[in-house]
């Protein structure tokens, strides 16, 4: 489970596509605002949600989070800043910030639970960077 | 002649009404839940549905008394089937099968989308083909070339936000309120939209949509403007998803020799967008098909007269019909 974060216009559906896209999703992926999920396929199912506009406990409940995780693929949570507390104990969170020019962004990435905890070496690696940011794993 | 009584309830409109072969409005009861979903800066699903459970009885109640007609009367039972808020879908769909067991009367599942489609109909009886219709609102944006009833060619939708979407979330943005789409309309009339140059994405190339980068483009701005008129923002802002929209829409019109422009969709009710397709229908010397502001939001209406004409061609459905909440504008 991926948890991006950060303010509008930020860059959270660019991510999105682009992460479709490397995974193989054809199809266009359009914003899930309106209706909170969409679903594609690419080399795994990819669950896009979007919950901008919830704002209430029960809303995240609804959505199933446990079920969508056991299904085998990735989910992957717009503003998922508002329900962080109510989240299940594994998920990396993405946290994009403004820079100085219009297109320049921060991108910050932290390993939440053990399982991300422990690939965050791998993640590291792939990145060629430290994970900054993070709490202690 | 036959009457239909439709249903929707797809997001956060109660709605039910009759109609007179598809074009004569008996009766068109709208009950809204803005002011519930408006301190959440948003639809909230969960509330959405059960504020549906509350108020679909007597809003059908209310529908049949004003058309003043009794069940046995009616030809057929329609409601929406998608695309929308899958609990606040099944809720209407339930009731309509249901009334459609007990009196003993077909059931038609309509495609919202269509409904949006059919709303100038409604003013309009005698539409002109092919018509290309700009569909526009919170959840889709979309250019559809219709060619005969129920023949429709996609001709391009949005990559990413739907227009009305944009609205929303510059407006939630800017600290508005909302719904955005009204409120920027409104602010928009005091301001400058050739205050500030946004970007319009693939104005002159292809029929698709695009929208986030607008919307990012409206925060670069106040973040280094921190005293641009908010007034100012909202019509340029406007003026540049008006821009996109009505240039797209006439080249449509134009390359595939339709008659008529028609809008339809909540984000069809701003004023700056009327506008502009009534101009540029003058200047081309086509029919514009604007459906007044309450045929535009969600309403029952213009699913009865989507409902009328599936029923003619593809009869009752099954009673084990279900509600889709992807569900696409099937096309040719």
């Amino acid at each position: 489970m991926l948890v991006l974060v950060g303010d509008l216009g930020a860059g959270k559906t660019a991510f999105s596509k682009a992460y479709g896209a490397a995974l193989g999703v054809t199809e266009p992926m359009t914003s899930p605002t309106f209706t909170l999920a969409r679903e594609y396929q690419g080399r795994l199912p990819l669950h896009h949600l979007d919950v901008y506009r919830l704002e209430m406990m029960s809303e995240v409940l609804d959505l199933d989070l446990p079920d969508l995780l056991d299904s085998g693929g990735v989910v992957l949570i717009e503003w998922g800043d508002a329900i962080l507390s109510t989240l299940p104990a594994d998920f990396l969170e993405i946290r994009f910030t403004f820079g100085e020019g219009d297109d320049d962004r921060h991108i910050e990435l932290r390993p939440v639970g053990a399982r991300w905890c422990g690939r965050e070496a791998a993640l590291a690696d792939a990145l060629g960077t430290s994970i900054a940011g993070g709490e202690p794993c | 002649m036959g009457l239909i009584l439709a249903i929707e309830t797809s997001c956060d409109e109660t709605a039910a009404s009759v109609v007179e072969s598809g074009t004569n409005v008996l009766s068109s009861v709208v009950s809204s839940q803005i002011d519930i979903h408006a301190r959440y800066g948003g639809v909230v699903p969960e509330v959405a549905s059960r504020a549906h459970v509350e108020m679909l009885t007597p809003v059908i109640a209310q529908a049949m008394v004003e058309a003043g007609i009794e069940p046995d009367e009616l030809t057929a039972v329609a409601a929406t089937v998608g695309p929308g808020l899958i609990g606040s879908l099944l809720i209407g769909v339930s009731a309509a099968k249901s009334l459609a067991l007990v009196w003993d009367k077909p059931f038609v599942p309509v495609n919202h989308l269509e409904g949006h489609l059919y709303a100038a109909s409604l003013e309009e009886p005698d539409m002109p083909m092919p018509v290309v219709t700009l569909l526009v609102s919170g959840g889709h944006t979309m250019l559809v070339l219709q060619e005969g009833h129920g023949q429709y060619r996609l001709l391009g939708e949005t990559l990413d936000d739907a227009a009305g979407e944009a609205f929303d979330k510059v407006a939630r943005y800017l600290g508005l309120g909302y719904p955005g789409g009204p409120i920027i309309d409104r602010m928009a009339a005091d301001g400058d939209p050739m205050a500030i140059s946004f970007p319009r994405a693939m104005m002159n190339d292809g029929y698709d949509f695009s929208f986030s980068g607008l919307k990012t483009s409206v925060v670069n701005h106040v973040r280094k403007n921190p005293d641009a008129a908010d007034v100012d923002v909202a019509a340029s802002f406007q003026e540049a998803v008006v821009d996109v929209l009505v240039t797209k829409a006439r080249r449509a019109v134009h390359e595939y020799g339709a008659e008529a422009l028609c809008i339809g969709g909540g984000v069809a009710a701003n004023s700056g967008l009327r506008e502009r397709v009534l101009d540029v229908c003058v200047e081309d010397g086509l029919r514009a098909l604007i459906p007044s502001r309450s045929m535009c939001t969600d309403n029952a209406a213009m699913i009865a007269a989507a409902g009328w004409w599936r029923w003619q061609s593809d009869g009752g459905a099954s009673l084990d019909h279900g509600a889709d909440s992807s569900l696409r504008l099937q096309t040719i």
